[in-house]
């Protein structure tokens, strides 16, 4: 937790530095997302401290936000809005799950019993003129939102093999890494990048940015893993790997979906960044990876 | 007591509803009137849509901010009249026909006298869905001798998607409100309303939940 609170007074720091030396320059986006950096961190750290409901809760929230970010941009036909509200029941459900521990119900409650139900809702509804797309959209927003993100919460059901991190290790280093990935791939890219990966999705991914930000995260995820998590430092370090490319894809995945409905961000929820799809793109695949990875390897 | 209990109603209602229930982009927020007289013209869709416009009000000025409301609908029973005029304090209109032009904006343009802030839904009804219905020239008869007063067209996308006309259940679904340039009526009435419509057709270019193949325009 502390060096998280130094890297954030580094980077308000750096930005009340920048501001004074560049008077003319607007840097206005740039405080609104530090500003903004303050409150997320606060947030998660006040909620995954208070109790594990409230930060179960807290996903859950998340996961509500996202999807409904989600259901907003994407078109929808009218006839769907009764089953829209099927998908948003499956939130507490999910959770549930979650609270009470049972993995089983967990793991599939959304890929086969939601998969199953949602088409039956809305065939009971009888529009059959994109009946497919609706579908077909319906579940991949569901899965993206609640199904992935749910992981998170479930890192925190987990039996604590780490005593000293607590069962809240597993959810810091996955948050910590996630996000210090994107910054560290951001600023590699801004400092080095020269050549484009993908210039038709998100012109501002570098190869430069991807490696920088790759070994950078792979280096602090193998030092952090044994303070945090039951995994050795080798491990980690595989975590890390799993992270910063999994990040990268999540990132890009939901820049696509952006640049498919010509907009820039998801939402103007969090000042300086956009939507919670946006702050949250590359957590969709880092959180069911690193997941599962820690799952298969300690319990 | 009324005053006490419109002020709790959005402060502890409507405002949770909006920005969790809904969520809006706003653009151009500044562009609102923080005083009157002023009218706000906005296309129309959802019952949500009279709520969100006033939870963007401060709750000091909401006091000032008054829907003009149809007449046969909300004062059609005595729950609803005491509810829109007294929490929300719409002015009722009628709209079936039969008042003259004169009388019938006569309280609209005491409110505006008295510097209030009308929201006005030049369309006239929700009508379908999410879907632009054709703009009424009742708002020009309403300022026919009051050109100083701005105009601020307001496009407001997805309430009518969160909650149709003729549901009852509200969908979450984020919600675009955006916000134009002041407009002062020069006189011709026809010109207004050609003038309004465009207006509202560039301001639906910067929603966010819109899409180039919708059929609302």
């Amino acid at each position: 937790m502390g060096a998280v609170f130094g890297l954030l007074v580094l980077a308000t720091a750096s930005r009340l530095i920048l501001a004074a030396r560049n008077f003319d320059k607007d840097y206005t986006e740039l405080r609104q997302r530090v500003q903004s950096w303050w409150w997320i961190v606060g947030s998660i750290f006040v909620v995954l401290t208070v109790s594990r409901v409230a930060a179960i809760t807290f996903f859950g929230f998340l996961s509500f936000m996202a999807l409904k970010e989600f259901l907003s941009i994407v078109p929808t036909r009218h006839a769907d809005r009764r089953v829209i509200f099927w998908a948003y029941l499956a939130i507490p459900m999910q959770y549930y799950w979650v609270y009470i521990g049972w993995y089983g119900m967990f793991i599939v409650f959304v890929p086969v019993y939601l998969f199953l139900f949602l088409p039956m809702r809305m065939v009971l509804i009888g529009e059959t003129v994109g009946f497919i797309k609706s579908v077909a959209l319906l579940h991949w927003a569901v899965m993206l939102t609640v199904f992935c993100l749910s992981h998170v919460a479930y890192l925190l059901t987990l039996e604590p093999l780490n005593a000293d991190a607590g069962s809240i290790g597993l959810v810091l280093f996955l948050l910590f890494s996630t996000q210090f990935n994107d910054i560290c791939q951001y600023i590699w890219g801004k400092m080095l990048g020269r050549h484009k990966i993908i210039p038709r999705v998100s012109p501002n991914k570098t190869w430069e940015g991807f490696i920088g930000g790759f070994v950078t995260t792979t280096v602090c995820a193998g030092w952090l893993a044994p303070l945090l998590t039951p995994l050795s430092m080798t491990q980690g370090m595989i975590a890390g790997v799993i992270i910063a490319g999994g990040g990268f894809i999540g990132d890009v995945v939901i820049s696509s979906v952006k640049r498919d409905l010509r907009i820039k961000d998801s939402s103007q929820l969090i000042p300086g960044h956009g939507g919670v799809l946006d702050r949250m793109d590359s957590l969709l695949y880092t959180a069911p990876l690193f997941f599962h990875y820690t799952y298969f390897l300690c319990y | 007591m009324n005053r006490t209990l419109k002020v709790l109603f959005f402060a502890l209602i409507v405002r949770p509803l909006v920005l969790i229930g809904l969520g809006l982009n706003i653009v151009n927020r500044n562009g609102l009137p923080t005083s009157g007289p002023s009218v706000i013209a906005a296309n129309h869709n959802s019952h949500l849509d009279t709520l969100v416009l006033m939870s963007l009000f401060p709750l000091a000025v909401l006091d000032r901010v008054r829907p003009v409301a149809a007449a046969d609908y909300f004062l059609s029973n005595r729950f609803r009249e005491w509810f829109s005029q007294s929490i929300i304090g719409i002015i009722p209109l009628d709209r079936i026909g039969g008042t003259d032009t004169e009388v019938l904006f006569e309280t609209c343009r005491q409110a505006l006298d008295r510097n209030e802030i009308l929201i006005l839904f030049p369309e006239g009804t929700r009508g379908d869905p999410e879907r632009m219905s054709r703009v009424r020239k009742g708002i020009c008869h309403l300022l026919d001798d009051r050109e100083q007063t701005p105009v601020i067209p307001v496009v407001m996308h997805g309430l009518g998607r969160a909650l149709p006309r003729g549901e009852a259940l509200l969908v979450p679904f984020n919600c675009d409100v955006v916000i134009g340039n002041p407009m002062q009526i020069d006189g011709r009435s026809n010109e207004f309303v050609k003038q309004l419509t465009g207006n509202f057709k560039e301001l639906f270019t910067h929603c966010l939940t819109r899409h180039e193949d919708d059929q609302d325009l």
